[in-house]
């Protein structure tokens, strides 16, 4: 059975439609990237995964359970499905690893010694040892957004959602937040993620979806998207992508 | 990596004495240049004030009736035990302010539909408080609740419900503060921390508030410089603070210096409170948008 699974999932945004009829099924393990130009419908999918948006019609399950059922407590569900924004939304007065052991600390009732040690553990495999007891604002955006990695990692999650983690940074900053994602991967983590970096997306997928106005238009390998598009939409698009040089 | 930052600079040429650039002398004269042109006209400008006043017909009775040396220094002390009260009443005043503000601020800003009642009990409270004078207040709690305690404890007296007085009318202003500062802060730390799966709660009292707060101080600074002065109109109520106190001496002389010293004493803690708020709203500004443009 699918750790998530999206069915004829719904959403708009008062007359705009922003996601119709998705039907989408996520296994454990697996990395499933969606593409699509801005405003079709990926980030909206992340953020309705992980409740912050309610969706119209449709149901989302996760692990067995119809989490979208009008409601449900979020704050359960929202523990066991990491996200990661692309603005990063570190809390900039709290320290690094204040940031990263809040939710561990008074959602799981982790002991703040016990927490401190996971996350500075954690920090120094991410490179990140030396920032613990910075303010977000005197790191890089790169140690940023990976700061925003271990924070969401903390809580054990099941699954991670990436919401363009990295299109906010700089270029030369772009490689250490996807070598993270790598590292990741090979840890057998169940990835969603949303993205314009297709090379990236190519190599670290599983599945890729191309999303056009809130649909999925067309889905399958990697390989099957960006060597033989089926669809006119995607071929468009990705001819698009090549023609702005991020192909 | 070791720190050899010392030994680093050794073969380097020896820094030569601070030799000025051009720019920098130039910019070095136009200071030295604009202080000077600023002591001068402020001295010429303070000769011509003094000049013109005390060449007024009526200035010797002006300055007998506020500027007499002699009431001055009889009044000075016991104006100024006097005014021992107003501070203690606004150190007494100002942090249940703070705490009843914020109270009234996260109130207004519930969005749960069990708390409507006192999502609107805090919105007619607002309203109704920031509509009506500070001085009417006064009037209404001090004298209109004593009266119908008639009670003469600690907590039936004047002090006491001037002081309820100044915390029910400057929790509505400074609750409104702290909203804004609420309102302020993203939505996307919301987003942050709820998708960590802290509860509204939680993601209020370690996420928002926190920064919320930080964000008001220099504002709040202003209202409490008022409060600062508004502490004297408890005297209308009969506690005797340095205005009332100034005003039994100016009875008895027929004097009006004893209202200059209370006065002084006044702006002696409103102008050191002001140039705080100043200064922290300018460090502010600085931390928001890099340097001033000139």
């Amino acid at each position: 059975m699918s750790l998530l699974s999206y069915r004829r999932v719904r959403k708009s945004f008062g007359t705009r439609v922003v996601l119709d009829s998705i039907d989408l099924e996520v296994d454990r393990g697996q990395v499933i990237t969606l593409i699509g130009a801005s405003g079709s419908g990926k980030s909206t999918l992340l953020r309705c995964t992980n409740l912050l948006e309610p969706i119209d019609d449709g149901e989302i399950w996760f692990d067995g359970v119809d989490i979208s059922e009008p409601g449900r407590k979020p704050d359960p569900v929202r523990r066991r499905i990491g996200m990661v924004f692309q603005s990063f939304n570190l809390f900039p007065h709290m320290t690094v690893l204040e940031n990263v052991t809040l939710a561990p600390r008074k959602v799981l009732g982790r002991h703040r010694r016990d927490a401190d040690d996971r996350a500075r553990a954690m920090l120094d495999r991410f490179g990140l040892a030396d920032k613990a007891d910075d303010y977000p604002d005197r790191c890089s955006g790169g140690q940023q957004q990976r700061v925003a990695i271990v924070r969401a990692l903390q809580m054990d999650p099941e699954v991670m959602l990436l919401d363009e983690i990295t299109s906010a940074l700089d270029p030369e900053l772009v490689g250490e937040v996807l070598e993270v994602v790598r590292g990741l991967r090979g840890q057998g983590m169940t990835m969603l993620l949303a993205t314009h970096e297709m090379a990236f997306a190519r190599e670290i997928s599983d599945q890729v979806c191309f999303l056009k106005d809130g649909r999925i238009h067309e889905h399958g390998s990697p390989e099957q998207i960006f060597t033989m598009p089926a669809r006119q939409e995607t071929r468009d698009f990705l001819a698009r992508v090549i023609a702005s040089g991020r192909m | 990596m070791t720190r050899t930052d010392d030994g680093a600079g050794a073969d380097a040429p020896a820094p030569s004495a601070p030799e000025r650039t051009r720019r920098q002398q130039y910019e070095r004269r136009q200071l030295v240049r604009s202080i000077v042109t600023a002591a001068l006209s402020t001295i010429a400008f303070a000769a011509l004030l003094v000049f013109v006043v005390s060449r007024q017909e009526r200035w010797p009775d002006v300055r007998d009736a506020f500027f007499d040396g002699g009431v001055f220094g009889d009044s000075f002390r016991p104006i100024l035990e006097a005014f021992w009260l107003d501070v203690r009443i606004f150190l007494v005043c100002a942090p249940c302010i703070l705490v009843f503000g914020l109270l009234v601020s996260l109130a207004r800003s519930t969005r749960s539909p069990v708390l409507f009642p006192v999502r609107a009990l805090a919105t007619v409270y607002v309203d109704l408080t920031r509509g009506v004078p500070v001085i009417l207040w006064i009037n209404l709690i001090g004298f209109g609740v004593v009266a119908l305690l008639s009670s003469r404890s600690f907590f039936g007296g004047y002090l006491f419900w001037g002081g309820v007085t100044l915390v029910w009318t400057y929790s509505a202003y400074v609750s409104e503060v702290f909203r804004a500062g609420i309102e302020s802060i993203h939505e996307s730390q919301r987003a942050g921390a709820r998708s960590l799966g802290l509860s509204t709660w939680q993601t209020n009292r370690h996420v928002v508030i926190p920064q919320a707060v930080r964000r008001v101080v220099p504002p709040l600074m202003n209202d409490f410089v008022s409060l600062q002065k508004d502490v004297a109109l408890v005297s209308l109520l009969g506690p005797v603070e340095a205005l009332r106190r100034a005003d039994v001496i100016q009875d008895r002389t027929f004097n009006f210096t004893p209202f200059v010293v209370a006065a002084l004493m006044f702006v002696s803690v409103s102008i050191p409170l002001t140039r705080l708020a100043d200064h922290l709203m300018a460090k502010e500004r600085r931390r928001m948008s890099g340097t001033a443009v000139r």
